[in-house]
């Protein structure tokens, strides 16, 4: 392997990364503040895919389609967690998981009456339609590297929040001891819905801005929800840094060992996550 | 007196009955069509376009098949293999359907074609590829209306020679149908003197390519060689074109990179080139006249899959009209089928002794949204199934 072709491989490794690390944040943060287990975290990454396909198609501009996308990613988050989701939290774990088990049946149907099963795709928007020449034959899409910066920045903001902020501080003490967060007068149910919501639009963010770079098509977010949540056990649950460092060693991870071990490469990332776990059984930052 | 005509009335009655009853036979106890095809999930749209092309082939037959109705069983099969076994025998021994036609996916196949060993119920496969299926597990009652993956990717290996290209780089998904299609690929373009010079396997279904062109840009190989459906067709065809590599290294690819996703693709389609038994510009008349009554019937155009179930339905029609609608012989049925001879959308098509299609493949390239015929990459080619004992 030569340095440039180590090189290329690198970028890809970090993009896909980075993009994995908007997904799981949302999924640890929901995991670990509000102890769900949130299997359509991937069909909601769907919609988001979904939603900006559609609006594009209609307005003609994917800039305008991810600014009117997002209010109603959040929007899905509050009524998926007021509605359903609130009458839940007094009972078992297994409760939640059936209830969000069953959302990922009934968004991939609404997916399928009101998209169909045709698969789509979203053209690169301008004005990151140019490519970069990386080697003598092989160019790199300058969307890439815009989502790559996108990542960084949302995972700047989101470690700001939560280092530097009276939210922040909610949040980090939700993750360690939700009873006590509730006993010290902080109203945990708005917190829950604000997470949720939250959680539910990075997720779906994620899925716009991808959009360009996939295939639109049904359970789509199905693949990425398993390896979103190895990134979040290796990261250990709650844990944004974990879900940062975690999302990009499996990028590198599945980058690299699809080259270098082909043979594994499906296994790579289900190895790296045993040994985290023999080595710290609570992932690497929790 | 009184006693004796009443005797004869209800004789006379009786046997009128019976009369009636066996005229009746003919006429208004219709065939039974069972459908065991995805009307859910991935698959559906596959599924809904085989129901769309069989139906329309029945209405040109005036809604009759051998002279006798015809009554659809439609199941969902939702693309999952472990119901198959059950769904299939749900058709054949509670709705007592004369034929099964089904399926779409190859795994559903596997389990179906096992209970249609066990009842020999006859069917139909309209689409499933998997080349076990008229060859390891062929049997008497079990015919295929559309493809094997070998006999959609063999005749691209000649092809790729012929282009001048001697080294190629491979690539699909890491399961049974990616790698028999690469296969059958492999098998022509080395017969004809290229070489493979790294086979590159994707685990499933993941649609995240960028690092396996990086490892292509690096081979510089003359050609790539791919198999992918759905939305890693998709996926693969528009990161080959971003990653710039489609000016120096052409793509190929079996018929199912592009099927269905010419619009998804835009213009990181043009120029690519796939070989398949169809495409929607076959200047034929037959095909003609196929495109225009699927238009009107449905308003779109047809793709493959409503061939393949159109060209079920005619197979249908052809074998009733010889055994004249008797389902019940069903050794002159099997018969009458291993005779069919269509005049198809997709050029002629007869059944070889494995029960397979043997049919034109065309090499076909994508220009403004179509899949142009470029050239019949191989004529009237007929699938070995060297393992076929019936």
């Amino acid at each position: 392997m030569d340095l440039t072709f180590f090189g290329v491989q690198l970028l890809n490794g970090l993009q896909y990364g980075l993009l994995l690390f908007l997904i799981a944040s949302g999924l640890t943060l929901i995991f670990g503040i509000m102890g769900i287990i949130n299997l359509a975290h991937g069909a909601m990454y769907m919609i988001g895919a979904y939603l900006v396909y559609d609006l594009t198609m209609r307005l003609g501009n994917f800039w305008l389609a991810i600014l009117i996308a997002i209010p109603i990613a959040i929007v899905l988050g509050l009524i998926i967690e007021r509605l359903f989701l609130d009458t839940l939290y007094k009972r078992d774990h297994l409760y939640q998981v059936l209830l969000t088990f069953g959302l990922i049946l009934v968004l991939n149907e609404a997916q399928r009456i009101i998209w169909g099963g045709d698969v789509h795709s979203v053209p690169v928007p301008a004005p990151f339609d140019a490519s970069l020449q990386l080697t003598d034959n092989l160019q790199y899409s300058v969307y890439r590297l815009f989502v790559m910066g996108v990542c960084l920045a949302l995972a700047g903001a989101i470690y700001w929040v939560i280092r530097h902020t009276r939210l922040g501080i909610i949040i980090r003490a939700g993750a360690v001891n939700r009873d006590m967060v509730e006993g010290l007068g902080i109203n945990v149910r708005t917190l829950f819905t604000l997470i949720f919501s939250v959680g539910v639009a990075l997720t779906a963010f994620a899925g716009m801005i991808a959009a360009p770079l996939t295939s639109i098509a049904p359970g789509m977010g199905d693949s990425i929800l398993i390896t979103c949540f190895v990134v979040v056990v290796i990261g250990g649950i709650g844990s944004i840094k974990g879900a940062f460092w975690g999302a990009i060693l499996i990028g590198m991870a599945e980058t690299f060992g699809s080259v270098l071990i082909p043979s594994l490469a499906s296994m790579v990332i289900y190895l790296i996550m045993a040994a985290v776990l023999l080595v710290k059984p609570r992932g690497l930052f929790a | 007196m009184n006693n004796i005509f009443k005797k004869t009335a209800v004789v006379s009655l009786v046997g009128a009955g019976v009369l009636a009853a066996s005229i009746a036979n003919a006429d208004e106890h219709p065939v039974k069509l069972g459908l065991l095809l995805p009307y859910s999930g991935t698959y559906t749209a596959l599924g809904e376009a085989i129901t769309n092309g069989l139906k329309l082939a029945i209405e040109q037959q005036d809604g009759q098949l051998g002279g006798r109705d015809v009554e659809f069983v439609e199941l969902d099969s939702e693309a999952n293999p472990s119901k198959a076994p059950q769904n299939m025998s749900r058709l054949v021994k509670g709705d007592n359907v004369d034929f099964v036609i089904g399926p779409v996916h190859s795994g559903v196949a596997m389990g179906m074609l096992r209970v249609a060993k066990q009842t020999g119920a006859i069917t139909i496969i309209p689409n499933a590829g998997l080349g076990a299926a008229t060859n390891e597990l062929c049997m008497p009652n079990v015919f295929r209306t559309s493809f094997s993956m070998w006999q959609n990717s063999y005749p691209m290996g000649k092809v790729a020679y012929d282009q001048g290209h001697r080294k190629v780089v491979t690539i699909t998904w890491d399961y049974a149908g990616g790698k028999e299609d690469i296969a059958g690929f492999e098998q022509a373009f080395t017969e004809a003197g290229g070489e493979i010079v790294e086979e590159i396997l994707v685990p499933f279904p993941s649609t995240e390519f960028q690092s396996y062109l990086a490892q292509i840009a690096s081979l510089k190989p003359d050609a790539v060689y791919t198999f992918f459906a759905g939305g890693g067709g998709v996926s693969f065809v528009r990161d080959y074109a971003a990653s710039g590599l489609k000016d120096s290294i052409p793509l190929l690819g079996s018929g199912f990179l592009t099927e269905g996703n010419i619009a998804a693709l835009g213009d990181a389609g043009d120029g690519v080139l796939t070989t398949m038994h169809y495409a929607e510009t076959i200047e034929s008349e037959a095909n003609r006249n196929f495109v225009e009554a699927y238009e009107e019937a449905y308003g779109e155009l047809p793709d493959t899959y409503a061939v393949q179930g159109y060209d079920t339905g005619m197979m249908l029609a052809q074998a009733m009209y010889a055994v004249d609608g008797n389902t019940e012989d069903k050794e002159a049925l099997i018969e009458a089928f291993s005779k069919v001879h269509l005049n198809s959308p997709r050029g002629p098509m007869t059944f070889s002794d494995s029960h397979h299609p043997i049919q034109n493949v065309y090499l076909r390239e994508i220009r403004n949204g179509k899949h142009d015929v470029v050239d019949v990459a191989y004529e009237q080619l007929e699938v070995p199934d060297d393992a076929c004992r019936m």
